[in-house]
């Protein structure tokens, strides 16, 4: 998207080269295009609209500076306004826990939003930090709620409360006492989702909240969510007063569009993101990256901060060593594989690069390279220890043998031969800049 | 019939009577402030911009064309052009085509899925006919325990297997099942999913040869369920699922709040998969037959 947002602002700001400052017609021009894109990207019309003015304003009379094109500096100032908009660099990733524990989180939203996924989410990542928790099912409404909420508990170990059944204020009261009871640090009241037009429901947030006074009530909203957001977070900001958002299945291909409607409506923070539905599925959010989300710019920062965290400093630098000695083997090679699989599917990886997403687009099945290296880690499996550190050894029959080993033809196994000599020369270049800087820079400049 | 989408839409239709009647008002001509505010009307029903500014574009050509624009022909315009777009596929669904008729249920997480598949249980049973629920989604947490209490709710029996196994095991001993019971209507569920997950499409696309195995021919209808509070995305999803297993309708849920569910007119309009169905609140009773008709005079009013 931004690849074409920033072809389409080049056009129109060619005949600009060499003027030097930003003037009026050409800025409409420019942000016609930008009102586009958000729009696409599902911004409440209206705030889209005071954006822009405030964006022209900026814009107007500004100098371009010599390093950027005009075009660039319109897509820099309104990517700048929208990180401020949505918060800056403020990337604040978690509830503030109470100096009086139990810490008690209310999460709210539409149904469907998936409120019961992130509670456990949240659960969990406390857990991991070691914190005590205790879950709460609120939600006696909706078939199986309840049953869901305590198999998700189950599965990371935390106890839910789900007495008396029936009584969502009476089971938030009992979880509490018992977190008490129990020296817990966190509380998570997990309340049935409902329209926001259902007065019943906002009576009974309203109630759970008169009576356990949660040191936090976080509105939990789909990434997805059109126009409406705008009124839905009005209404539940009025209602329960909201101290922050989580925003839901960013997973998928939504721009997010909504969180910059539901931002200018409330002004609250947004403290995470979720994306998929596993239980480690949930990540704070970076006002930054959400910007470039929204114009369609790829994740870049998000790629290379995975990166470092799969790759330990010692780790890249013994890699970077291993790619110079001639030592280097196929054990080694698919420890590297591994290391890149653990960054999450190439269809991810590839999702935050700019211009990856049209690129993507041609290709019919995303996760081929997925599957790719599925096999090579099958051909390498099939290998005996003295093929996979001398690959030289590898005959006919031995390839033979090793294609009927792992499921594939001894094409495929030349192949990969021929890959793996390919790959340890191109390594070779690349680690005479070691460690974790060399592939950072390798990223970068991608 | 349509009373309900109407009570629900009122709310709605209130709104934008009285942004279209506060535009008209006073104006003699259609001049470019109007225009702009009558766009601001259609992009906040979740038309999508490409549409809107299609609508305004062809809206523009024809008036034109008249030596005195009338202000109050916006509204008639609108309408004739909204509904020929949404009636260009009829939404007609026949469960007596095929016996046991095959409905397979699919979209994102959270749209509704499992509460639609309960109504569509409860409108058939009053029609008389013996109808099988399928617990298809095996991956979601207490997915099954929920179809359950619809079941239960309906009164109709469900075949399930245990959480976590193959949904196309479940599939086929559902549709077996439902040939040796003599059932009529057969309703399979399925796990949410995004879109943009290769494997689990894949999943789906097998799952539908499953079905086709048990029963050639079936299933006679794959609903997209889509909800009213999605935006432009919804017109991804409605892609991607059509490519892979063949949208033969969408039921739009979650009508009954303040969202309009307006995306259904750029994904009838660019992929020809017609509106069945829309759900209006949580109750079994709360599912009607989609009428372009009724929906768009209900954004308008008279």
């Amino acid at each position: 998207m931004l690849d074409r947002l920033s072809e389409k602002l080049e056009s129109i700001f060619k005949k600009l080269r060499g003027r030097g400052v930003l003037n009026e017609a050409d800025i409409d021009a420019a942000l016609k295009e930008v009102r586009l894109a958000l729009l696409e990207a599902d911004v409440h019309f209206k705030v889209v609209k005071d954006f822009l003015t405030a964006i022209r304003q900026k814009a107007v009379g500004q100098e371009v500076r010599e390093s950027l094109t005009p075009g660039q500096q319109v897509v820099k100032i309104v990517w700048e306004e929208l990180r401020r908009l949505m918060g800056g660099d403020l990337s604040d990733g978690k509830p503030l826990l109470s100096p009086h524990p139990p810490t008690i989180v209310m999460l709210v939203g539409l149904q469907g939003s998936g409120k019961t996924t992130t509670a456990a989410k949240l659960a969990y990542r406390f857990k991991q930090e070691g914190r005590r928790i205790t879950l709460a099912a609120a939600d006696p409404r909706r078939p199986a709620a309840v049953d869901q909420l305590v198999a998700l508990g189950r599965q990371i170990g935390v106890e839910t409360q789900t007495l008396p059944a029936n009584d969502a204020v009476g089971v938030c009261r009992e979880a509490v006492a018992r977190a008490r009871d129990r020296y817990d640090d966190l509380v998570i009241l997990d309340t049935a989702g409902r329209l926001h037009v259902d007065e019943a429901l906002m009576a009974e947030l309203k109630s759970i909240k008169a009576e356990l006074k949660p040191h936090e009530i976080l509105l939990v909203a789909d990434a997805m969510t059109g126009q409406d957001a705008v009124q839905m977070a009005e209404r539940f900001h009025r209602d329960v007063g909201l101290t922050g958002i989580i925003l839901t299945k960013l997973d998928g291909d939504a721009r997010g569009g909504a969180v910059l409607s539901i931002r200018a409506v409330t002004g609250i923070p947004v403290k995470f993101i979720g994306i998929g539905e596993k239980p480690e599925a949930l990540e704070p959010f970076h006002p930054d990256r959400m910007a470039s989300r929204i114009l369609g710019m790829g994740d870049v920062l998000s790629l290379i901060e995975r990166a470092e965290e799969v790759f330990s400093n010692d780790q890249a630098e013994a890699a970077a060593r291993q790619w110079q000695t001639t030592a280097f083997s196929f054990e080694d090679f698919r420890d590297q594989i591994r290391n890149v699989r653990k960054m999450g599917s190439l269809g991810n990886l590839l999702g935050m690069l700019p211009g990856a997403g049209r690129l993507m687009q041609g290709v019919s099945n995303p996760e081929f390279p997925e599957r790719e290296l599925t096999r090579i880690e099958a051909i390498i499996g099939s290998m005996t220890v003295q093929e996979r550190r001398q690959p030289g050894v590898i005959d006919g029959g031995r390839r033979k043998r090793i294609a009927g080993g792992s499921g594939t033809t001894a094409q495929e196994v030349n192949r990969l031969l021929k890959q793996f000599l390919q790959t340890k020369k191109l390594m070779k270049t690349l680690s005479r800049s070691p460690g974790r800087s060399g592939l950072a820079n390798l990223l970068r400049s991608l | 019939m349509f009373q309900r989408l109407g009570q629900a839409l009122s709310k709605t239709r209130q709104r934008l009577k009285a942004g279209i009647e506060d535009l008209i008002l006073g104006k003699k001509t259609i001049d470019a402030d109007l225009i702009e505010r009558l766009e601001g009307i259609l992009l906040g029903a979740d038309l999508g911009v490409r549409t809107v500014q299609r609508l305004l574009a062809t809206l523009h050509d024809r008036l034109d064309r008249r030596e005195r624009p009338d202000p109050s022909r916006l509204n008639t315009f609108l309408k004739t052009e909204l509904l020929t777009l949404l009636e260009k596929k009829p939404g007609r669904f026949n469960a007596a085509a095929a016996v046991p008729f095959v409905v397979m249920m699919v979209g994102v997480n959270g749209v509704g899925k499992t509460t639609t598949i309960g109504k569509l249980a409860h409108r058939f049973k009053g029609e008389g006919k013996a109808v099988l629920l399928v617990a298809g989604d095996t991956f979601r947490a207490a997915a099954i325990e929920q179809l359950e209490v619809w079941g239960q709710r309906v009164h109709c029996p469900v075949v399930k297997h245990q959480s976590g196994s193959d949904p196309s095991a479940v599939i086929f001993d559902g549709l077996s099942a439902a040939k040796a019971r003599g059932m009529d209507v057969v309703i399979v569920d399925t796990a949410g999913r995004m879109h943009t997950k290769f494997n689990l499409m894949e999943e789906l696309k097998k799952m539908k040869r499953v079905m086709d195995k048990a029963l050639p021919g079936s299933p006679h209808e794959t609903l997209l369920i889509l909800d009213a509070t999605t935006g432009q995305n919804a017109l991804s999803q409605a892609g991607r699922f059509h490519e892979a297993i063949g949208v033969t309708g969408v039921v739009l849920t979650k009508l009954d709040g303040t969202a309009k569910g307006g995306v259904v007119v750029p994904i009838t309009e660019e992929l020809g998969i017609p509106v069945k169905w829309v759900g209006l609140g949580e109750g079994m009773e709360d599912l009607e037959d989609f009428s372009a008709r009724d929906f768009v005079e209900g954004l308008f009013g008279d």
